[in-house]
């Protein structure tokens, strides 16, 4: 799908669920579990997604084409039926690109003034 | 797991469908790691507050959505829009004006603590009468009924007083109020804003010159100044000191009263059972039922028959809650009102349906490519339900401020009768019925249109094309125009017969001539002007200098003008007949008047004289009397020269004269009496003092004015001019009520018969874009263009008969129901109905009209290559 740079851009900032669901499928596709449990390991247990702000932030990032379904399944041994897998789109991954982008500078501009973690 | 998936159901549908199963699998996952009661809680907590929160949010985004779709939409037809909006506003805005009148006027308590227990007594015939005051009570009747009777937790008494309030420097001012015992302003439970009533100890002799004053007259004569209190004031020529102030929206016995003094009734005063002045008003015990209070009174009342039988034996009294102290004819105007816009509503209704329906027809298309698109069918008409109620909302704020500009035009329609204010203000629960009524409208018409489209969001829209009209469609959006065209009936017929009744009324002869005569009133105090002759010198002088001026053709005094003076009745008793009792027939109106009063008034003198400057005190007393007066006492005979006895003296009949509607166009009138000025007797009453000025003149009435003025202020510089007016205003004022309501119902019927109109000419309009194809071959094949006309025309016609036929019999029913309104007009008023009729045909061929001329426009071989 044809995306432009300002597209991208009026997604941002991304909200934090959206931004994690996007980090727990830059690698891997996964289902909406996996995804939950994807995103506490990856904090250690400090962000834990609701089923609901789970499956409605999925429904908006389908309807703003970050995600799309895939019909892929695993094995049928491995599968469950009702589970429904996801996958980033490339619009999906400069949106979180441009997200990173935009934390660094951040970071970068706190660090300038002297705000870097662990300094008095 | 079935109670999750119950929670499931908070979200919306499309949601739960898309990820329902996942989250139900999640949710087992879940489960079957939480090991242990605690975990499971948590568990059952956290996931209650998830859903309950996200399905909310849910809601809320799809709103959100929706609600941007309909912006979008909406800003594309504004046509549609603001014609929607429109009629949406003038539905929901008259029935809550309506509703806000009828609700201040019918239902509403009254402002005062435990209003249902305030009750008012009067005296009134045995057998019942009309509603209302019948006739006053004597203190001493009063004073039996009230020690006789145990329902009662207060009784008091009280007679209306007007009064000259002289201001050193300022105009004298004439004021309405009351003189009341001191247990009337205590019993409604209100205190007063600054200082106190009057005391009741002491016999309730304390406090006779005090005066209690309405929160409007503090304002303006005392600037609401608490200094007020303990001021002197001048009632009359007599001193008087204000000891409180009551607060405002204390309206009682009327709603022009602005002061109280204190009612002391003496000994003396009980010595007369005839000496009828006074009401009552009172609270009854808690827990006493009005049933019960009446049968108390109707004890007392006979025994006071028993006692008294020379005055009390055929009288009663009339009891009635303080609520309903008002004529009938304003419950059914007010009732016909609510009829009307409640038609209007159903129309505004239908109108809005057909809208919508029309609408839905042609985005049939755009909505089933978003349904091929994935959009579910709730989806869809969650979209629909969203923009009726996005235009309802509108609708319904805009009606809102319509009836809020259009209840001070109904203030007319609420009687004075009631101790409330002259206008009621929109409240919370009006707002809340206009919301309701908003809602119902949005979703009801809403969802007609959504439902009819959601069954038929298949592929089959899309291949059809635009000109794919489901028949049932058609005939839904027939049968709306038909009760558009009913409704609109019905209005055009109530209009029409109340319309003719006022002119009946209008039409009525009250008598007297009443272009071209100015009144005022110039009430004369007591003591100041405690004798007769006192009084007449002043009559004399003004009127005097009255006729001298350039102008004026005749002048009188006399003691009430007809039609606003509509009570003062005498017994009449001719000697050598049976004494019959007071309530029946041998009751006329009486009026004491200064000589050429009848000439100034217009009112024929058939036969012997008028009176005379030299009929006054020590002559031989004279009459002048109707000629239904002399009918009824003298059938056959020649009544001048005849003396008859009334108000305690006897009275020789010097003259008959044409009778007056005294009691205004619509009522019965007793026949009249009138007296000489210069005859009444030093003793009497201060309400049989001529107090009207009357001037017959020519020219403009505008220089007059200030010479009348100047001629009064000469004759005693301290003497109010008060009520100035013409005789033309009276008459009119008879009829004003009625035309206010007239007014709002005429206009309510042509709003009605344009909506009809529109919706005839629209559901024509779109069957000859859906038939233009039809039409096409029609005049290809070689159809006259007439012909063609004629169809669109003649199914035009079939509308406006289906609604005719139901719509003339709900108006026939509905005007039964206003009888009483109607004058004496038929309700089946053949006139009415015709006009009514031809008024519907003609809107019809107006709205036929330009989709006709479409037709016959209709060029074949575009139409044919079309689509």
């Amino acid at each position: 799908m044809a995306y432009s740079r300002s597209d991208v851009e009026a997604l941002l900032p991304l909200p934090l669920a959206t931004f994690h669901i996007l980090i727990a499928l830059a690698q891997e596709d996964r289902h909406g579990y996996a995804i939950m449990l994807d995103v506490a390991r990856r904090t250690d247990g400090e962000l834990r997604l609701s089923a609901g702000t789970l499956y409605r932030s999925i429904q908006r990032m389908l309807e703003q084409g970050l995600l799309t379904e895939i019909s892929e399944r695993p094995a049928p041994e491995l599968d469950d039926e009702r589970r429904r897998y996801y996958r980033i789109t490339p619009f999906g991954a400069a949106a979180a690109r441009a997200e990173t982008q935009r934390m660094a500078k951040l970071v970068r501009m706190a660090r300038v003034e002297g705000l870097s973690p662990g300094r008095a | 797991m079935r109670f999750y998936r119950l929670l499931l159901l908070l979200y919306p549908t499309s949601f739960r469908r898309d990820y329902g199963a996942e989250m139900t699998a999640d949710f087992a996952r879940r489960r079957h790691e939480s090991s242990g009661a605690l975990a499971s809680l948590l568990l059952w907590f956290d996931t209650g507050f998830d859903v309950l929160r996200n399905a909310a949010a849910a809601h809320w985004d799809m709103l959100r959505q929706d609600l941007r779709y309909t912006r979008r939409t909406l800003a594309r037809s504004p046509g549609f829009t603001l014609t929607a909006i429109l009629v949406t506003a003038i539905g929901i805005g008259a029935n809550t004006a309506a509703f806000t009148v009828a609700d201040f006027v019918l239902l509403r308590p009254l402002p005062f603590p435990e209003p249902h227990t305030l009750i008012r007594l009067c005296w009134g015939p045995r057998s019942g009468g009309g509603w209302g005051c019948m006739n006053q009570l004597s203190p001493a009747n009063y004073r039996d009924y009230k020690s006789m009777t145990a329902s009662f937790q207060s009784l008091g008494a009280f007679t209306g007083i007007a009064v000259n309030l002289v201001e050193a420097g300022g105009d004298p001012q004439r004021l309405s109020g009351a003189t009341v015992t001191s247990e009337v302003l205590p019993l409604f439970g209100v205190a007063p804003v600054l200082g106190r009533v009057f005391d009741s100890t002491g016999g309730g002799s304390a406090d006779a010159s005090a005066v209690v004053i309405s929160y409007g007259l503090w304002q303006s004569q005392f600037g609401g100044d608490p200094r007020a209190l303990g001021r002197g004031v001048n009632l009359n020529g007599t001193p008087y000191q204000v000891i409180g102030v009551m607060p405002p929206g204390f309206y009682f016995p009327s709603r022009d009263a602005q002061l109280w003094t204190h009612l002391v009734l003496r000994e003396e005063d009980y010595a007369n059972r005839d000496n009828n002045y006074l009401d009552a008003v009172g609270r009854l015990e808690p827990g006493v039922t009005m049933d019960r209070a009446r049968a108390d009174l109707n004890v007392v009342a006979e025994r006071l028959a028993r006692d008294y039988p020379e005055t009390n034996a055929d009288a009663g009294f009339s009891f009635f809650a303080m609520r309903d102290n008002m004529s009938p004819r304003y419950r059914l105007m007010l009732l016909g009102l609510c009829g009307a816009t409640l038609c209007i509503l159903l129309l505004t209704c239908a109108n809005l349906a057909n809208l919508l329906l029309a609408r839905a027809g042609a985005r049939e298309r755009e909505l089933a490519v978003r349904a091929a698109l994935g959009a579910g069918r709730e989806r869809l008409v969650r979209q629909i339900v969203t923009e009726s109620m996005t235009l309802a909302l509108a609708g319904g704020a805009l009606g809102v401020a319509l009836a809020a500009a259009a209840v001070p035009l109904l203030a007319l329609l609420v009687p004075s009768t009631l101790p409330v204010a002259s206008q009621p203000s929109l409240d919370l629960r009006v707002l809340a019925l206009a919301l309701a009524i908003a809602t119902l409208t949005g979703l009801g018409f809403g969802l007609l249109p959504a439902i009819r489209l959601g069954g038929r969001t298949g592929l089959s829209a899309l291949r059809e094309g635009v000109g794919a009209g489901g028949g049932q469609k058609q005939r839904l959006r027939n049968v709306l125009v038909g009760v558009e065209v009913g409704l609109s009936v019905v209005l055009l017929i109530s209009a029409g017969l109340l319309i003719r009744a006022v002119w009946r009324i209008q039409s009525v002869d009250p008598g007297f001539v009443h272009e071209s005569v100015m009144t005022m009133k110039t009430a004369l105090p007591r003591p100041k002007y405690d004798v007769t002759q006192r009084r007449l010198q002043f009559y004399n002088r003004v009127l005097t200098d009255v006729r001298a001026l350039p102008g004026v053709q005749s002048a009188a005094y006399l003691t009430g003008l007809p039609m606003v003076m509509t009570g003062r009745v005498t017994g009449v008793v001719i000697p050598g007949r049976e004494v019959t009792t007071r309530f029946r027939d041998d009751i006329a109106s009486i009026r004491f008047v200064t000589p050429h009063y009848f000439r100034t008034m217009g009112i024929p003198l058939h036969r012997g004289r008028d009176v005379e400057d030299g009929d006054i005190q020590g002559r031989t007393p004279v009459a002048v009397v109707s000629e239904s007066f002399a009918r009824q006492f003298w059938p056959n005979e020649d009544p001048i020269g005849r003396t008859f006895e009334s108000r305690g003296g006897p009275r020789t009949v010097v003259g008959i004269v044409g009778d007056v509607k005294v009691r205004g166009l619509e009522r019965d009138n007793e026949p009249q009496l009138y007296a000489s000025a210069g005859q009444v007797p030093d003793t009497a009453f201060i309400n049989d003092d001529p107090k009207d000025l009357v001037i017959r003149y020519t020219g403009s009435v505008g220089a007059l004015l200030p010479a009348v003025r100047g001629i009064v202020r000469a004759a005693d510089p301290e003497q109010p001019i008060s009520d100035v007016r013409t005789m033309d205003d009276v008459v009119a004022g008879e009829t004003a009520t009625r035309r206010a309501q007239l007014r709002v119902l005429g206009a309510l019927a042509a709003i009605a018969l344009l909506l009809s109109g529109v919706g005839i000419y629209g559901l024509l309009a779109y069957t000859v874009s859906q038939r233009s194809r039809e039409i096409g071959v029609r005049l290809a094949l070689g159809a006259e263009p007439a012909s063609v006309a004629r169809m669109i025309v003649s199914q035009g016609m079939k509308l406006a008969l289906v609604g005719l036929v139901p719509g003339v019999l709900v108006a026939y029913w509905a005007a039964h129901g206003m009888r009483a309104l109607l004058f004496g007009i038929d309700p089946a008023d053949p006139a009415t109905i015709l006009g009514a009729v031809a008024l519907v045909f003609v809107m019809t061929l107006a709205g036929a009209l330009v989709p006709a001329m479409r037709a016959v426009r209709v060029n074949p071989m575009q139409a044919l290559r079309a689509d």
